[in-house]
Order: C-alpha cells, then sequence, then structure tokens
C-alpha cells in the first residue's frame, strides 16, 4: 500500500493504497476550499489529491497569488475551446502543420531553457534530457508532420455481398476539445507527446503540467502560449484545485498520465459525461535475467533502464528483477562493475543520474530502505543525501515478498534482485501480481523468449533490453489492467484522439424487396442465403422465388 | 448469488491456466454458437415472437442470420487477426525486431439488451471469443424467453468453465458491476451506461458502451421516382420493421425540405399499405413495444395536443396487444420530448427546413448521435456532412445495412458511445495489443550509456534523426561537437 499523504511534510500519513505517483497535499492547499468531485457513491476515494509540490521550489504560478482557476473559469475555458473547435479551424491540415512545425521549432529553438527547467526540476543530466525528452518530441513530431496526409487519409474498405452493392470507408475525425493532464517524471516528453497526437488529430487541446516539477511547469506554459495557436491550446497550471476544477467539465477524451489511484477518480469523473479515457499508470516492471546471458551487456541495460532513466523514476524502468538463486551473486558483481564504470566510484558524487524529485518522494525511498525485514538485505549502495536529494544506486537481494518495497511501484534507484530455483517460476510470479506496463527478459533462450512472450501478460515488452521498445514508433505504448488503458505513440497517438466514423455509400439501384415486409417464406429463404454469402443459394432462391 | 465471487475466481482460474487461448479453443467455441443458432432456429424464433412479437423474417434478417454471418466472418479470419503485426523500425535500431501481439483481456462481462436480445448478445459474444477471453454474459430481463433460452441452450454448445450466462434484473446487474473485470461491454441506455463507467472506474476496467441517441435521416428533394420509391422504403423498413423502432440505429426523425414534405408523406402511406397492409394490427410484420412501461411512454410523448395536432398518420394504439401503428409527425415542437429524447419506437417526427443544406447546422447543434442518413445525390452535400457533422457512423441512402458491414466499425461517439465493434474492430475492442521488442546481445551503441559528455550527444542526435551520416562522422571525430550547457 502506498498512496496519499497528507498535509505537512514532516508528520507524511498514508491515507490509502494503489498507485504509483507520490501523492499529498500542498501544504498551501486549504483543505476545506478542495472543490471535491462528486464521486460516485460506490467510490470510497473523495477528493482528489493529484500531487504535491517541492519544498524547495514553490509553483511559481501559486506564489503569484493569481485567483484560483476554478469551476466557472474552467467551464469558460471549455466553452471557448469547443466554440473554436466547431469553427472547424483545427480540422484543416495546414492548422495541424503549422501547430506541429511550432512543436518542433519549440523544441530546436529553446533546446537551453527546456534542458535547463529540467535540471531545476530534477538535476537530470543534459544528455539524459535530450534524448529522452527533447529528441523523442522533435522526432514524434517529424514524424507526425511526415505521416499526417497518410492519416488524415479515409480508409476505404471492402464490402460484402450483405450490403451489395455498396462503398465504404473509414474517415478519421478530430474528437472536439481533450484534456491532457501529465506528471512531473518526463514532464517535457509526457506533456507534448500527448499534445503531439491531439493537435495531429485536429482537436483543441487543454495541457495541465505538473505541478511537481514547477520549473518545466511554467516554461511549457511560456513556450506554449509562444508557439502555438492559443486560441485552440492551452496550458492550465496548476495542482488539485485546479485539476478539480478542470475534470468536472465535459471533454471528449482525456488522457492522464500518473497513479492508478488518481486514474479511478479521473474516470469516475470522466464517466459522468461518458467522456473516453486514456490511463497511463505504472505498475512494478519485472526483468527476468536468464544465466547465460552476456553479461556484460546485460548489467548495462539493466543501468540504462533504471539508473539512467531519471534515477529510476519512470514508469517503464526495471522495477525488481527475477534470476535464479546460484546466478544472483555473478550478476551482482557485474552491476557493480557497470556502476562504477557509469557512475564512477562515489555514484552520489556523480553528474550523470538525475536526483529525487523532492523531498517528500526522497523520505518515501529511503522508508522503503529502512524497513526492518529490507534494510539488511541491502548488497549495493544504500548511501542518502537528504539535502541534494540523492539516494545511490541501491540494491537489495531477496526482499521479503510483503515488505514494502515488493508491495508498491518503487519509483526511485531501489533495486531489488528476487531469486527463484527455475526461471519457468518467475512467469506465475509476474503473473500472480497485477499486469505491469512494461515486462522485460534478459535470455538467449529461443523457447523461453517464446514462452515469455506468450504467456506473460504486460503492456509492452523488450527482450534483452529495456525500455527501448517505446522508442519505436510502429509501436502502441501503453497499459492493461492496473497499468492503463488505451495506447498512444505515432499513428497510434493520431488513433487514440480520432473518432473513426464508419461510412457507407450506398446508390438507389440494386435494391430488393425481400428486406422490407411484408414478409413471406420466399423472403426468409433469400435472405438465409444472402446472409451467408452462398451464391448458389441465392441463385436458387431467385429462381423459386421468380418461377412462383 | 453468495458464490459470484467463487464462480468468477475459477473462471479466473481456468483462463489464466490459458485454456481459452488456443485457437483451437476459439474456433470450438465460435462453431459452437454457429451450432447453437442453426440448431435452435425454431426455438429463438418463438421465443422472438413471444418477447417482441417479431416476425421470424425479421428475426431471421436482424438476429440470427446476422450473427450467422458473421460467426462464419470471424472463423474465416481469427488466423489473421490473431497472428503478430510487425512493426516497422529505423535502420540505426540493429539487429532489432519489433511486433504487436494481441492478447486477451481476460474476464469479460457482457451486459446485453432487450430488444435484439439474440443478435446483439452473439454479435459481442464472438468478438470475446475470437479474441481469447473468458466471459460472463448477462442478458436483459425485459426479453424473459430469449434470456432463458440463452442461459438453458449456451451451455449445451459452449465450453461452461469460459463461458456463462447469467440471468437477472438490475439487482443482479449491481452486483455484478461491484466484481473485477477486465473489459465491461454495455448495450443500452445514456444512463446506464454512465453507472456501468462509474462502477468500472472502481477496478481501472475498460469499456465499450453501445449507447444511442436520435439518429436522423436527412432526405434530400429527389427527383426521380424509382428514387424516390428506394429512398421510402428503405427510410420506413428501417424505422417500423426494426423492431418496431426499437433499435439504437433506427431512424429516430426525418429532416427534409419544406416543399418536398407533403409529397414524402403521401409516398410514405402508400408504402406502409404495401408492407404492413389496410390494418397493421393485424399485419404479423411489426413488431410490439417490449413492455407496457415503454409503451406508456411512448404514449405519453404523444399525450400533449401540440403532439397530437402534428400527427399526419397513424397514432392508434392498443395497449392489450401492446401494439403501436406506424405514426408519422409533422413538425411537431422542436423543445418537446419526442423530439428531445431517444424515442426508440414506431413514432417518425419530420422535421420540415427551408433548405436541406440547413439539416448540417441543426445536427451541429444537437448531441452526436449513433448514425447519420443521408438520402442524397447530392455529392457536395455528402461532403459537407461527412466533413461538417459528427456521428458514430454516416450511411449514404441507406439506413440499418452498416450493421451488417463487417469491415466497418461500429460504435457511437460523444453522448452515443464509447468504443467499437464487429469483425476485426471486435477481436481488437477485446484484446490488449501488447508492444513487444526483441534485442540481441551482439550490437550495442556503446553511447547508450553514462558517463555522459559532449560526444555521445552528438550521437544520440544523429540517432533520433536518423542521420546516419551524421552517425559515421561524429564517430570518426569529424563531425561537429556539441557543447554541453550545464554540469
Amino acid at each position: 500500500m502506498n498512496g496519499v499523504y497528507c498535509n505537512s511534510l514532516e508528520g507524511f500519513r498514508p491515507i490509502s493504497g494503489g498507485g504509483r505517483r507520490l501523492i499529498f497535499r500542498c501544504p498551501f492547499t486549504d483543505k476545506s476550499k478542495l472543490p471535491l468531485l462528486p464521486a460516485p457513491a460506490s467510490c470510497p476515494t473523495i477528493s482528489l489529491c493529484l500531487c504535491s509540490a517541492s519544498t524547495s521550489a514553490v509553483h511559481p504560478v501559486m506564489a503569484d497569488n493569481k485567483d484560483v482557476f476554478d469551476t466557472r473559469e474552467a467551464s469558460l475555458l471549455v466553452r471557448e475551446l469547443r466554440s473554436i473547435f466547431k469553427s472547424g479551424r483545427t480540422k484543416s491540415y495546414d492548422w495541424r502543420i503549422s501547430q506541429l512545425k511550432g512543436i518542433e521549432r519549440m523544441m530546436e529553438e529553446r533546446e537551453k531553457d527546456i534542458v535547463e527547467a529540467l535540471h531545476l526540476d530534477l538535476s537530470r543530466p543534459e544528455l539524459e534530457s535530450i534524448i529522452a525528452e527533447i529528441s523523442g518530441l522533435k522526432s514524434a513530431s517529424k514524424k507526425a508532420m511526415k505521416e499526417l496526409k497518410k492519416w488524415m487519409m479515409s480508409e476505404k474498405v471492402k464490402t460484402s455481398m450483405t450490403t451489395y452493392p455498396s462503398s465504404a470507408e473509414i474517415v478519421p475525425e478530430p474528437l472536439g476539445v481533450v484534456l491532457i493532464i501529465s506528471t512531473w517524471n518526463y514532464p517535457f516528453l509526457l506533456s507534448l507527446d500527448p499534445v503531439i497526437g491531439a493537435i495531429a488529430a485536429g482537436n483543441t487541446v487543454v495541457l495541465k503540467p505538473s505541478e511537481v516539477a514547477p520549473a518545466t511547469s511554467s516554461l511549457l506554459a511560456k513556450l506554449l502560449d509562444e508557439y502555438l495557436d492559443n486560441s485552440a491550446i492551452r496550458v492550465i497550471e496548476g495542482a488539485v484545485p485546479e485539476a478539480t476544477a478542470l475534470l468536472e467539465q465535459k471533454w471528449d477524451k482525456i488522457l492522464y498520465t500518473g497513479s492508478a489511484r488518481v486514474g479511478r477518480i479521473v474516470m469516475a469523473a470522466a464517466a459522468r459525461h461518458l467522456t473516453p479515457v486514456i490511463l497511463e499508470l505504472g505498475g512494478k516492471c519485472p526483468a527476468i535475467v536468464d544465466s547465460n546471458v552476456k553479461l556484460e551487456v546485460c548489467a548495462r541495460r539493466i543501468i540504462a533502464g533504471k539508473w539512467a532513466a531519471n534515477c529510476g523514476q519512470a514508469c517503464i524502468s526495471i522495477d525488481y528483477i527475477i534470476t535464479t538463486k546460484i546466478f544472483a551473486s555473478k550478476l551482482i558483481d557485474a552491476l557493480k562493475q557497470a556502476l562504477e564504470e557509469s557512475f564512477g566510484e562515489n555514484p552520489m558524487e556523480s553528474k550523470d543520474m538525475s536526483r529525487i524529485v523532492n523531498l517528500f518522494h526522497f523520505k518515501r525511498l529511503v522508508g522503503l530502505l529502512d524497513e526492518d525485514q529490507v534494510t539488511d538485505k541491502i548488497v549495493l549502495g544504500g548511501q542518502r543525501d537528504e539535502k541534494l536529494l540523492k539516494i545511490a544506486p541501491t540494491v537489495l537481494l531477496d526482499v521479503p515478498e510483503d515488505s514494502q518495497i515488493m508491495q508498491e511501484e518503487i519509483f526511485g534507484p531501489l533495486l531489488p534482485i528476487l531469486t527463484v530455483e527455475t526461471l519457468e517460476e518467475s512467469f506465475e510470479l509476474i503473473n500472480s501480481r497485477q499486469k505491469p506496463l512494461a515486462a522485460y527478459l534478459f535470455t538467449n533462450d529461443e523457447q523461453m523468449k517464446k514462452k515469455f512472450v506468450q504467456n506473460v501478460y504486460a503492456g509492452g515488452m523488450a527482450i534483452n533490453d529495456a525500455i527501448i521498445h517505446v522508442t519505436v514508433p510502429g509501436l502502441p505504448f501503453g497499459g492493461v489492467g492496473e497499468s492503463g488503458m488505451g495506447a498512444y505513440h505515432g499513428k497510434f497517438s493520431f488513433d487514440a484522439f480520432s473518432h473513426k466514423k464508419g461510412v457507407l455509400y450506398r446508390g438507389f439501384e440494386g435494391d430488393s424487396s425481400l428486406r422490407y415486409p411484408p414478409y413471406t417464406q420466399k423472403k426468409q429463404t433469400l435472405m438465409k442465403a444472402l446472409l451467408n454469402g452462398n451464391i448458389i443459394g441465392i441463385i436458387l432462391a431467385l429462381i423459386k422465388w421468380y418461377g412462383k | 448469488m453468495e458464490d459470484l465471487e467463487g464462480e468468477l475466481g475459477a473462471m479466473r482460474e481456468y483462463h489464466d491456466g490459458g485454456n481459452t487461448r488456443d485457437a483451437s479453443w476459439r474456433r470450438a467455441q465460435l462453431r459452437g454458437l454457429l451450432l447453437l443458432l442453426l440448431e435452435n432456429q425454431a426455438e429463438i424464433f418463438s421465443a422472438l415472437q413471444q418477447d417482441l412479437g417479431k416476425h421470424p423474417a425479421e428475426a431471421y434478417r436482424d438476429e440470427i442470420g446476422s450473427a450467422v454471418k458473421s460467426i462464419n466472418y470471424a472463423l474465416h479470419h481469427l488466423k489473421g487477426w490473431m497472428s503478430n503485426k510487425k512493426a516497422k523500425l529505423p535502420a540505426v535500431a540493429l539487429l532489432t525486431t519489433a511486433a504487436i501481439i494481441p492478447e486477451p483481456l481476460g474476464l469479460v462481462l457482457i451486459i446485453s439488451s432487450w430488444n435484439f436480445p439474440i443478435g446483439l448478445s452473439i454479435e459481442s459474444l464472438i468478438g470475446v471469443i475470437s479474441a481469447g477471453n473468458s466471459v460472463v454474459l448477462k442478458p436483459s430481463e425485459l426479453a424473459p424467453t430469449c434470456s432463458s433460452f440463452l442461459a438453458r441452450k449456451m451451455p449445451l454448445y459452449l465450453d461452461t468453465k469460459a463461458v456463462r450466462v447469467i440471468e437477472g434484473g438490475p439487482a443482479i446487474g449491481e452486483q455484478l458491476l461491484l466484481q473485477r473485470w477486465d473489459k465491461i461491454f454495455f448495450t443500452g441506455s445514456t444512463r446506464v451506461g454512465r453507472i456501468v463507467m462509474t462502477a468500472a472506474a472502481k477496478h481501472l476496467t475498460p469499456v465499450t458502451l453501445e449507447l444511442g441517441g436520435k439518429c436522423p435521416a436527412i432526405v434530400d428533394t429527389l427527383s426521380s421516382s424509382w428514387d424516390k420509391k428506394a429512398a421510402v422504403e428503405r427510410i420506413l423498413g428501417a424505422k417500423f420493421s426494426a423492431c418496431a423502432g426499437q433499435a439504437c440505429i433506427g431512424i429516430d426523425y426525418i429532416l427534409v425540405e419544406q416543399k418536398f414534405c407533403s409529397a414524402l408523406v403521401e409516398l410514405m402511406r402508400v408504402n406502409l399499405k404495401t408492407m404492413f397492409g389496410e390494418n397493421p394490427k393485424q399485419s404479423r410484420s411489426i413488431a410490439r413495444i417490449v413492455n407496457r412501461h415503454h409503451f406508456q411512454r411512448l404514449k405519453s410523448l404523444l399525450d400533449d395536443p401540440k403532439i397530437r395536432g402534428s400527427v399526419v398518420h397513424g397514432g392508434f394504439m392498443d395497449e392489450d396487444d401492446l401494439f403501436i401503428e406506424p405514426t408519422i409527425l409533422v413538425d411537431p415542437p422542436l423543445e418537446s420530448a419526442i423530439m428531445e429524447d431517444e424515442i426508440f419506437g414506431p413514432l417518425l417526427p419530420i422535421i420540415t427546413l427551408n433548405k436541406i443544406e440547413d439539416s448540417i447546422r441543426f445536427l451541429k447543434s444537437r448531441p452526436k448521435p449513433l448514425s447519420i442518413y443521408a438520402f442524397t445525390k447530392d455529392e457536395s452535400l455528402q461532403r459537407r456532412i461527412l466533413s461538417e457533422t459528427s456521428s458514430g457512423s454516416v450511411v449514404f441512402n441507406d439506413a440499418l445495412i452498416q450493421y451488417l458491414a463487417d469491415a466497418l466499425p461500429f460504435g457511437g461517439v460523444g453522448g452515443s458511445g464509447i468504443g467499437k465493434y464487429h469483425g476485426k474492430f471486435s477481436f481488437d475492442e477485446f484484446s490488449h495489443q501488447k508492444a513487444v521488442a526483441w534485442r540481441s546481445f551482439l550490437v550495442d551503441f556503446w553511447f547508450r550509456f553514462p558517463p555522459w559528455n559532449g560526444y555521445k550527444l552528438q550521437l544520440f542526435q544523429n540517432f533520433y534523426e536518423y542521420d546516419y551520416i551524421g552517425i559515421v562522422l561524429t564517430v570518426l571525430g569529424i563531425g561537429k561537437q556539441r557543447a554541453i550547457h550545464l554540469s
């Protein structure tokens, strides 16, 4: 159980469980003023606690003491965007391209600002920012621009004899006004990647970045205003009250990235307006390591999939490892060596790894390490520095299944290794838990690969690597079960924000009265043949029919 | 019901054991469905007759025949649907392969409706089974004979460990909604749709909601008498002969130019007589209203004197027989219940407009319907309807038959629903598209891993921009180097 933590940072206490992201109430939010989501009678969670603000950096907008963005303002905003949408202006190919170009230009021209904001929020090494966020966004917008014409084309489909003569096509159309609620761990990528899809599909968009990454949030607000058509694309900064006000409105689609707990609240709010949702959640992503692997490469890839991914604060980073009892020590040695190569003798001083986002998360992670039955399982690392919000890459061996670290999504630089007698057991171990967003396997055994792909349930998978499957533009990115619903990336983003309208064209000729009353036995026979696509049956029925 | 959880637990265990994953299992179940329909035709006819007064021909067209067609289609395409889809990769991703692999979601709940109690239940089951899921079907208690037919007969044809029918009303429905499902497929009203989605949110269960809405038919001023006749036949067929207008894609109302209205009504009168005879009540060709509650609802729609006054044809009702005569109204007030709620019965309002193009503005100001029908040969009007209005589907010059087109997605948008099914779309709706990438240990881009420097940064940029020459230049040390801003 992890979950919601209240007001004061010193005395945070868990309220309820489920979910990956740290959730606690902003210290400056007066609880009594929180607009409550009218939660369904059966839903236990009442108030919406989206995220926290860090103590070190107070949210700039909140600090400005601006008027609170309330339900009334939210509804005005949606009305305005809806009228823009109805005017049809966001539907044109030219508008979409111009906005995508705006995003590309923004990434080119403001790279430095973005890198700085990410450094402020997460101490993110520049290169990591460029690889993980800026380059990813550049190639996503490039791909969208390149393929937009093709995506927008309607798809001709075959029609059958049943509806003969006719032609049919599937026409993608924009949904309308969409809301994107983003998160703090890859605050740029996870905000703009869905925005690219929403724009490509011709929608108007409201983006709410996470207040937990305040520098990025305010930069997003500034940049989108500067580079994009702000009559159709808006950024609303803020925390719980703003998100609550937004969620009360009627949207045509909501994409939320964050915790499973808040995902439930978002979906329940969406249900009131029958709004379809995409929920990008998380879960504990396992990595199985076989003993026949090239150890050196494997260890490096584990590092890339854990510590070099925002210090483990990524929804698809490796959460825990499963390996055989005999192999564990070899793996640990290899990790030790590779970690040294990557982050030096003293990883606490390395500039090549992000820090923990804020004090709250830092304390949560330290809490996981300091649990009695866990502390003595640390085999590598374990150092922490509260001032710098840094925790060294830490490996733990054979932590108990019921420890907190094996219950909640870790979302940090701690890596437990579980051991099993034979690797086949690991499939069951993974499937007995909630379906993760990603599952990884390192092996050279073809049979094993096949079984893994076939039998393990997960949002996505990579074999002999981690994380890279999300960089493949032809693959959908999304979870299943507790790890989310719906998918995006590339063409899937376009589809996620489009409605696929089935269109059937008929002429007035080629009609037969058999479809209409009065019904007769003859009509029934003919209909049977027709629906079964049985040509001979049709001919026979026709002959019989006309013969009479 | 106490042991519902236990039963579902057993089903989940059976599913997790992989029993439903094989193509052979799926095929066997689909064949079972086929046999269920073929061997029990007479009983299905009589059940539909009893619950809804449907003529066997109508029952065959809308429920048995269409389902048989869909099963055959699924059997034919199953292998293709189940196969992996390779994903394209850029050349820099050396020695990597990627594919999308469809996997079953798990345990699915289908809540079906009463208007096509056999057809809609089977149609959704086809998708669920094709995708290799286990399923609980709750048929509608408002079509009790059909519900009990499904509960009695399905176990004889299908694997009872993975496919179950649970009968019952709202109380059972509520109990079922409390459980954890991997997908809920619901056909019914918007109101209940909201309840279903709210309940699903608790377990993060994705939903497919097949709702309804007021589906309009735009009727252009057609000139040729052949076209007029064909259009009228299709309109009347789509309104009165599909469960007496109790269909989510049935025509709800008509939009027509003032000057064409009286000719249209006249033609309708003539054709109604051909279809249902002088005394439609005696005709076995029109279905009955499902129950007294709905009968009363429809009756009250007409009760308002202003509405009464707009009736130009029909209007006869017989509560004991649950019969309502095909009824046509011209220009009932737009703010009346009959023009605000989904009618779901054999009442057909005609709204007149000055110009047929005005229909677009009319539709844009209303909720998105499940379907828009347009009877017109004017291609520019067709294009405008396509691009300026929004609806689940659009059909030109016909109605209802989109339900039979396997290659088209069937489903709503906005208030008319979430998600889509039929054919391959059904399979996808009940599958998770798992993204898988395979790598070998042979090649690694050493620049993927920390410690970071400007050299690696440059390589990454080339990499993401697929700038192969840039990669080579950088590796050779002659490409432009990047400065690191921070650290």
